[in-house]
Formats: C-alpha cells, sequence, structure tokens
C-alpha cells in the first residue's frame, strides 16, 4: 500500500463502508447461523438419553451415522481419485490441443449436474446393472470382509453409493488436478524431453511430483463434499442402520446427511434439535477435512 | 537410464505402424469376449479384462520392436486414454437416461398444470417450476450484490487487514459447507424468530443464498486479480476518486467474467435439493409468495415423486424424470451462456 493520502471525499467514505459492511455481513451470517445451530443442537447434546426418539444417548445415535458417512465417502475417494489423475492427465497432455478445451468442459459439466439427478441414476441405471457384479463379487470374493453377502437384489448398496459418490467429486477433484498439471514448468517438460524422456517418462519424473500436493488437496476437497453428499444417499442406499464393513448387502448404515434429509420433513420438537446436532457433527468432520486440504493447497499454489 | 539400457533401446528402433494401439484394442475386446463367453464374466469386469489385455499385448508387441521405455510409454498412453473413456461413461450414460425417460411426460401438461388434486397419472410440475425461479431468483437477488462487494472490498480494500483475512478464511468455509447444513442454517435462523416448524420459500433462498456467495466471490475476486493495475492508477492519475474508478473503470472491466461466475453460481444452486427439503416443504399446488406458505421447486418434485410413488408408480416416476430433464435443461442453459459470456468478453477463470 502506498502512502500518499489522496484528499479524503465523502464518496470515498460512503462506498468503502458499503463494502466493508458486505464482508461483515458474510461474518455475521456465518455466526449468527452457527450460533443458532448450536443453541438448537446444545437441548439434544445435553438431554437425557430417555427423552430423545429413539432412547439412545445422542452418541450412540450419531455413531452409525458417522461411520456410514466416513466409509461412504472413502470408497469414493478410492474410486475417484485415481479416475481423476487419469482424466486430468489425458486433458492436459494426451488429447489432442484442439479437443483438450471441449473435453474439459464436458467434464465440468459432469460437476453441474444436480445431485438428485445423480440419485436417480443410482438408483434407475447404475444399481441394477451393478446388480450382477456384486453377484459375482460374492461369489469368488467372499473371503474379504467387504464382499461377504448376501448380495442385494436391488442394488442399492454402499458399495454402489460409493461409485455414485465418485462419478460426482470426480470432475472437482480432476479439474483442480488439471490446473495444477497445466501449471508444470514448461522449462522441466521440456527439458526431461530434450533429454531423450517418453511421454510417460516425462509425467512421472515431472508433472507428476508437480502436482502432488494438488492431487492430495484436491482429493480432500472431494472428501468433503462426498461426506456432506445428502440426495444421492438418500435416494439410494437401503438403509439397517447396523455398522458394518459389508458393501453389496441390503443393511447398510446411513448417513449423517441423508439421515436428516429422511427425517427432517416429519419430524418435530426435540426430534429436530437431535437432526441439527447430528448437522453440527457433519459440519464439524467436513471443516476438519477442509481446512487440511486448505492448508496443503495454501502453502503449495498461493504465490 | 543407464548408457546399457539406452544401447539396447538403440538396437531395437523398429516403430509400431500407427494402427497399432486400436488394433491391440480391438484384440484386447475379442479376447475378452471370448472369456466372458467361456465364464460367463459380468459386463463391467469384462471391460476392465479388456483394457488389461490390450495393456499387456501393446506393452509386448512394442517391447519387442521399440524397446522397454517405449513399450511403457504406449501403455502408460492407452491405461491413461482407457481411464478417460472409462470416466465418461456414467455422463452418456446418465444424459441418455434422462432424455428417454423424461421425455416420456415432458408435454405441455408438464408446464401447465400442477398436482393440485391429482392422484395417479397427468398432472405437471407448474408449481415447482415456479417455485424453483421465485427461490433461485431471490437468493440470487441476496448472494450476488454481497457477494461482488465482499470481493471489491477484498481486492480493493483489505490488502493487509486484519478483517479481510477473516472474511476470506470465512469464504472459504462456506466455500466448503455441505448443503443440507446450510438449510439447517437457514431453518435455524429462522425458527428462532418465527418458530419451529417453519417452513417458507425465503429460508430457502437464504440458504441458497449461503451456497451462491463464496462461490460469486471467488469468482469476481479472480476476475478482478486480472484488471491492470495501469488502469487503475490511470485513473487515479485523472484525480478521479477511488470509488468512482472502481464503479466506473474495474467492474465494467471485469463484467463479463463477473457474469459468467454468477451463471455458473446460479447454475450450481438451482438443482440443489437437500437444503430446499428442510425448509421450504412440500405442497401440490402452486404459491407465489416466498413469504406466506409452504414452497415447491424441481429438485424436492423429483425426489418426492420417486421417493414416495403412488400406485401404480409409473406416471409418479415419469414426472421425476420430466423434472430431472427440466433441471438438466436449465442447467445446460445457463452453463452454456455463462461459456458464451466468457468467450465474448475474453479470458477469465472458469468454475472450479
Amino acid at each position: 500500500m502506498n502512502k500518499v493520502t489522496r484528499p479524503s471525499r465523502a464518496g470515498d467514505r460512503v462506498f468503502s463502508a458499503l463494502v466493508t459492511g458486505a464482508g461483515v455481513l458474510i461474518l455475521a451470517i456465518l455466526a449468527g447461523g452457527a450460533l443458532f445451530l448450536v443453541v438448537k443442537g446444545w437441548r439434544a447434546l445435553t438431554a437425557k438419553a430417555e427423552d430423545l426418539p429413539g432412547g439412545e444417548t445422542f452418541l450412540r445415535y450419531v455413531w452409525p451415522l458417522a461411520y456410514g458417512t466416513i466409509l461412504s465417502a472413502t470408497i469414493a475417494i478410492i474410486i475417484a481419485v485415481p479416475l481423476a489423475v487419469g482424466v486430468a492427465l489425458f486433458i492436459t497432455y494426451f488429447a489432442p490441443r484442439r479437443l483438450a478445451n471441449l473435453l474439459a468442459a464436458l467434464v465440468d459439466l459432469l460437476a453441474a449436474i444436480p445431485s438428485v439427478i445423480y440419485g436417480l441414476w443410482g438408483i434407475a441405471v447404475l444399481g441394477p446393472a451393478a446388480v450382477g457384479l456384486q453377484d459375482w463379487l460374492s461369489d469368488h470374493l467372499d473371503f474379504l470382509p467387504f464382499f461377504k453377502g448376501p448380495p442385494s437384489p436391488t442394488g442399492r448398496t454402499m458399495f454402489v453409493l460409493g461409485i455414485v459418490l465418485a462419478v460426482m467429486i470426480l470432475p472437482i477433484i480432476s479439474a483442480i488436478v488439471r490446473e495444477v498439471f497445466a501449471q508444470t514448468p514448461r522449462s522441466l517438460r521440456e527439458g526431461s524431453l530434450a533429454l531423450g524422456a517418453t511421454r510417460w517418462e516425462m509425467i512421472r519424473m515431472t508433472v507428476l511430483p508437480f502436482g502432488r500436493p494438488a492431487i492430495i488437496s484436491a482429493s480432500m476437497l472431494g472428501l468433503g463434499r462426498a461426506l456432506g453428499e445428502t440426495m444421492a444417499v438418500a435416494l439410494i442406499l437401503s438403509v439397517s442402520g447396523g455398522v458394518t464393513l459389508n458393501l453389496i448387502s441390503s443393511g447398510n448404515p446411513s448417513t449423517i446427511a441423508a439421515n436428516i434429509a429422511l427425517n427432517f420433513p416429519e419430524s418435530s420438537g426435540l426430534a429436530v434439535n437431535l437432526l441439527i446436532a447430528t448437522g453440527l457433527v457433519l459440519f464439524a468432520i467436513t471443516l476438519l477435512v477442509n481446512s487440511a486440504a486448505r492448508l496443503i493447497i495454501g502453502r503449495q499454489i498461493r504465490e | 537410464m543407464t548408457v546399457a539400457g539406452y544401447t539396447s533401446e538403440l538396437r531395437r528402433s523398429g516403430t509400431l505402424p500407427g494402427w497399432a494401439p486400436w488394433a491391440t484394442y480391438g484384440a484386447g475386446s475379442a479376447l475378452a469376449v471370448i472369456l466372458s463367453r467361456a465364464t460367463g464374466i459380468n459386463v463391467a469386469l469384462l471391460v476392465v479384462a479388456a483394457i488389461i489385455l490390450a495393456g499387456v499385448a501393446i506393452y509386448v508387441w512394442s517391447r519387442a520392436l521399440e524397446g522397454s521405455r517405449r513399450a511403457t510409454d504406449r501403455m502408460a498412453t492407452l491405461a491413461v486414454t482407457s481411464t478417460f473413456a472409462i470416466a465418461m461413461v456414467p455422463l452418456v450414460s446418465l444424459l441418455a437416461t434422462v432424455i428417454r425417460k423424461g421425455s416420456d411426460r415432458f408435454d405441455p401438461g408438464f408446464f401447465t398444470d400442477s398436482l393440485r388434486n391429482v392422484v395417479g397419472a397427468g398432472g405437471g410440475a407448474v408449481h415447482a417450476i415456479v417455485g424453483t425461479v421465485i427461490i433461485t431468483g431471490l437468493a440470487t437477488f441476496m448472494a450476488v450484490p454481497i457477494g461482488i462487494l465482499t470481493a471489491v472490498y477484498l481486492r480493493e480494500y483489505g490488502a493487509g487487514r486484519r478483517l479481510a483475512a477473516a472474511v476470506t478464511f470465512f469464504v472459504d468455509v462456506m466455500t466448503g459447507i455441505p448443503s443440507i447444513v446450510a438449510g439447517l442454517f437457514a431453518y435455524a435462523l429462522f425458527a428462532l424468530f418465527l418458530g419451529p416448524g417453519v417452513r417458507l420459500g425465503i429460508v430457502g433462498a437464504v440458504a441458497l443464498t449461503v451456497l451462491m456467495i463464496p462461490i460469486v466471490v471467488r469468482a469476481t475476486e479472480e476476475m478482478l486479480r486480472i484488471v491492470p493495475n495501469s488502469l487503475r492508477e490511470a485513473a487515479y492519475a485523472l484525480g478521479v476518486p477511488k470509488w468512482r474508478t472502481i464503479v466506473r473503470v474495474v467492474l465494467p472491466t471485469a463484467l463479463g467474467g463477473i457474469i459468467t461466475g454468477v451463471m455458473l453460481a446460479i447454475a450450481r444452486v438451482v438443482g440443489e435439493t437437500a437444503p430446499l427439503l428442510v425448509t421450504t416443504g412440500v405442497i401440490t399446488s402452486t404459491n407465489w409468495n416466498p413469504f406466506e406458505g409452504r414452497m415447491m421447486n424441481l429438485s424436492v418434485f423429483a425426489y418426492f415423486q420417486y421417493k414416495t410413488p403412488g400406485v401404480p408408480p409409473e406416471p409418479y416416476f415419469a414426472r421425476a424424470w420430466a423434472a430431472a430433464l427440466t433441471l438438466i435443461i436449465i442447467v445446460l442453459v445457463l452453463y452454456f451462456l455463462a461459456r458464451l459470456v466468457s468467450l465474448r468478453w475474453g479470458r477469465t477463470e472458469m468454475q472450479r
């Protein structure tokens, strides 16, 4: 900032107050919202177990939901990250230059499709299509706890949900990774090619090491998105509430977000407070994941 | 790369013909089909098998003619290309499904009737479309000024200030808020004043505003960042006050990008379901007033038609898909208009 003072003018003061006010308003909205959520949720946190719907303590109520949330998001990340890196590599270094922009726009389009439509697609198309695969998995890989079965005949399972979530977060991850891949210093890339590296060796030795922090932080941002995803889960998953590693049976734990969506419309009284309290837990989890991601991004990319 | 490796590379200086990757892909697929006939294997596994077989084939072929480094390169190319192809399958399948199933009820009745007194077939979603337009419009009306002004504050006034650092941090936090939590936010806010069980269009609009603000702030900030400083300095040198410089020079320069950002933000929230599920409620007739009574919208409409169908379920499913198709068309139109604006008015950062 330069220290040269300009004559102070009324217009300047008004405008400065206006824009500062907008910033303060954002802080106020967030603080207000968070405060009211805590106020509403607190009643459920402190209520006695027998007063809560279901007659369990808050922790017992939220634990299977938190487990389901983390499990589904983990499956999504495991599937989505390699695919997203592949997509980003394809667009930046493999696709014909003229096509690259178009393909990038197509992938971004995936991110723009509303989540409820992914849910419909999952339940109507992917679920039935996955039944055969799940049967095969339970026939041949049932020694793994994940595929113990019995396989669900409808495909409304954790496994299918994980795939749908992966499809939903793939464009988010690949957009960030793509941008960083494209920023790999030209001198490094062309240097390695000039030394006789093949395209893959160039990528392995310059692009991937350069982009590694971006891959990690983009994955965590994707994880945050998958943790908070609601409608796809509410539509696809057939819920029984048990905590299990079995991914292909019809008895699955629900997730925090889906549980809110499924129960909130018909709830009243303390049940609403209980759902809001679970919402706070979800918020805390996503905040943690996102902050970690921002920390890594901030260290690598800014400036 | 050792010298020995390099000389062995030189000895095999043959090259695969240009059609080689396609040939191996074909051969891999053919082999996988044969294998699947023999073992009764699943389609998804078949595709994976085809890719792996093609990878092995091109590696062996290329290694014999071109050496191991070229062979690895070819295998990697095949793997990356296949990854992209696999990632595109859901997009194609999803669009095809929505268009096929959605066109059944994509008729005039869908856009002129509500679901008032409708049981079974017939009826439409006009009440949901009205709700979507009003709620999204209100959210845009609130989020855009706040977002743009905040971005101006951060870029033009905020440098080095604590408050600006705090705002930047909390805008980041907002970006990561799960949409259902944004819904609870708005609900808790209004429930405190209007009592529990509040269901109004405006509550949903506030929830969407919370989701839109960070997108608008980010997009505007990004655009203000690339407005050349020389423009600002030229205005100052002519004695133009700072606020006029911003309003008359900086913002108009960035306008194309800001409009693009706003449209992408609208496209992002227009299909939001979860926050509206907990804030606006469900209703079967048209409500034009966001400040009184429940309000339907397209995504919640699609959700409930599919989740809680009547008997027989087919007309309910058909309406759900038609709503999905309508939503996708709205999103696509917004998306392509945004692209058009950004092409027309120069370079922008597209959505992240």
